[in-house]
């Protein structure tokens, strides 16, 4: 019994915290019906598809390949980001570039973003700066695995 | 005739607005909850692109409800089944009855008191009702045949006996003090003052049985922080084995649950359509000064008084529900037994005490 009362207060204290978050959040919800602006709002939600968070410029987002200025991408199929890549999702095959100073270029680069972790290794690795993740796009969702394998001209595009 | 039909209107009133408060809870409890944890709660549901602050909401989840696929599983005992959603909703709605929603109101001459049955013993109908509700929790789980559920019912078993006692208990101290077991002459007498000025609420005659009242029925409730027979984060409770629209309907009891405890608590503790200071002809000040009122204007201000109060204690359940973790098995069995009822009787001497003096 005396256990029970001591915790009695605690219950009480309780319960004045969520009082006073309604309270307070109300009085900034009623604020904003009446139309008068204030620093802080009733609420932190974000109402996702009408409002969008500000995307970092440092956040790994949609993959794309980088190009030369003749159009050709910056790829010389050196694997690097192929080997270093941990969920082995990069999926490179190289031809002979007509050009003798660059030597190979990619004749298939397919990424599977169905496996893909977004580490962001593969950019790291790149020492041409040829592919990179700040397309900025975070909704490539789909409704079935095929789509989510991005070749080339999709990542180039 | 014509009294027939004032009860047939009388219950089908009682029983819109029954039904529609509890369907507005389910969007008052989103909402509460949400203002709580500073979010903004379910807002999308909307005709014609009137959102309307998620008002359409309750009416979007029962038409969901109504689609759901019905099912009921093979090694259940399909008749019990089927029946325990519709015995405890039926327990829980049909205390309304008894529920005084105002004075009496005059019409050409005829006196129609605000309630459906003015019962001799609507006390101890309201209890009994609402101790047969467990019945539905106990058949649900039984009937679904199904280990989880059978558990969460015989926990609502032992939580009916551990909190039952102290419901009826803490109610001993409030008979004793207004003489009597009908629910409206309670009422009737709460509008009388004590020392000229506080009104004789219950809640000032009885603290102790108010306090004792509204824990035990808050676990008559079995909301959170007493949802043993739920318990959904451990065994997902006696309504595993249900769904659509039979789900639908234990969920509908919850809520209504805690509109009837609300209703309850008010009209035995909180002076019922009592406005304070208000008598049937308008208000008298306890400091001298008078405001006569027309007689449609004081029943409308008992009404409003009544469905103030209830909507308040509404909002103060889902309040707790939404503060506190869930009591463990054996917290609630310590809290019954050995807090409420010995503070029940406690409450009970104490007022035979007082009252001989």
């Amino acid at each position: 019994m005396i256990k029970a009362l001591g915790y009695f207060i605690e219950i009480i204290r309780g319960s004045i915290i969520t009082a006073r978050h309604f309270v307070v959040n109300m009085f900034f919800h009623i604020l904003k019906v009446l139309r008068i602006k204030t620093k802080r709002k009733g609420a932190v939600t974000i109402q996702y598809p009408e409002q969008r968070r500000e995307i970092a410029s440092r956040h790994r987002s949609l993959h794309r390949l980088m190009t030369r200025k003749d159009g050709k991408p910056r790829c010389v199929a050196c694997m690097l980001c192929a080997t270093v890549c941990p969920s082995e999702c990069i999926y490179i095959e190289a031809e002979e570039d007509p050009d003798p100073e660059i030597q190979k270029c990619p004749a298939k680069f397919i990424i599977d973003l169905s496996r893909c972790c977004f580490c962001g290794f593969c950019v790291e690795a790149c020492p041409e700066d040829a592919i990179r993740m700040d397309t900025e796009n975070i909704e490539f969702a789909e409704y079935n695995r095929q789509e989510l394998i991005y070749d080339l001209d999709k990542l180039l595009g | 005739m014509s009294e027939v039909l004032i009860i047939l209107i009388k219950v089908i009133c009682a029983l819109v607005w029954l039904l529609l408060i509890t369907l507005y809870l389910t969007w008052l409890e989103r909402k509460e909850s949400a203002v709580i944890q500073d979010r903004i709660g379910a807002n999308r549901a909307d005709i014609l692109g009137i959102r309307a602050i998620g008002l359409f909401q309750p009416f979007a989840d029962a038409i969901k409800f109504v689609f759901k696929e019905d099912f009921t599983p093979n090694f259940s005992k399909k008749f019990l089944h089927t029946m325990a959603p519709f015995i405890s909703f039926f327990f829980v709605a049909v205390t309304i009855a008894v529920i005084p929603f105002g004075d009496v109101l005059r019409i050409g001459g005829r006196e129609i008191k605000l309630l459906i049955v003015d019962f001799n013993v609507g006390l101890l109908f309201v209890l009994a009702m609402l101790s047969l509700g467990i019945y539905g929790i106990i058949l649900g789980g039984w009937a679904s045949n199904n280990r989880y559920t059978l558990l969460g019912g015989m926990r609502g078993a032992a939580q009916l006996v551990s909190y039952e006692v102290a419901l009826g208990l803490s109610l001993v101290g409030l008979i004793m003090v207004y003489p009597s077991l009908n629910l409206s002459s309670i009422v009737h007498f709460q509008g009388e003052l004590l020392f000229g000025w506080l009104p004789k609420w219950g809640v000032f005659l009885q603290p102790l049985g108010c306090l004792v009242f509204f824990f035990a029925a808050f676990a008559e409730t079995k909301r959170v922080p007493f949802d043993l027979p739920e318990g959904e984060s451990e065994i997902v409770g006696f309504f595993t084995e249900y769904s659509g629209l039979k789900w639908g309907l234990f969920m509908m009891t919850d809520f209504m649950e805690v509109l009837i405890i609300s209703t309850l608590l008010t009209t035995l503790f909180f002076g019922g359509w009592q406005v304070p200071w208000m008598a049937a002809d308008g208000f008298h000040f306890p400091w001298g000064g008078e405001w006569q009122l027309p007689h449609g204007i004081v029943v409308l201000f008992q009404v409003l008084a009544f469905n103030l109060k209830v909507f308040f204690f509404c909002w103060l359940q889902i309040l707790i529900r939404w503060t506190y973790p869930r009591f463990r098995y054996d917290q609630v069995m310590d809290l019954g037994w050995k807090l409420l009822i010995p503070l029940s009787l406690a409450n009970i001497i104490g007022t035979g005490i007082l009252m001989s003096i």
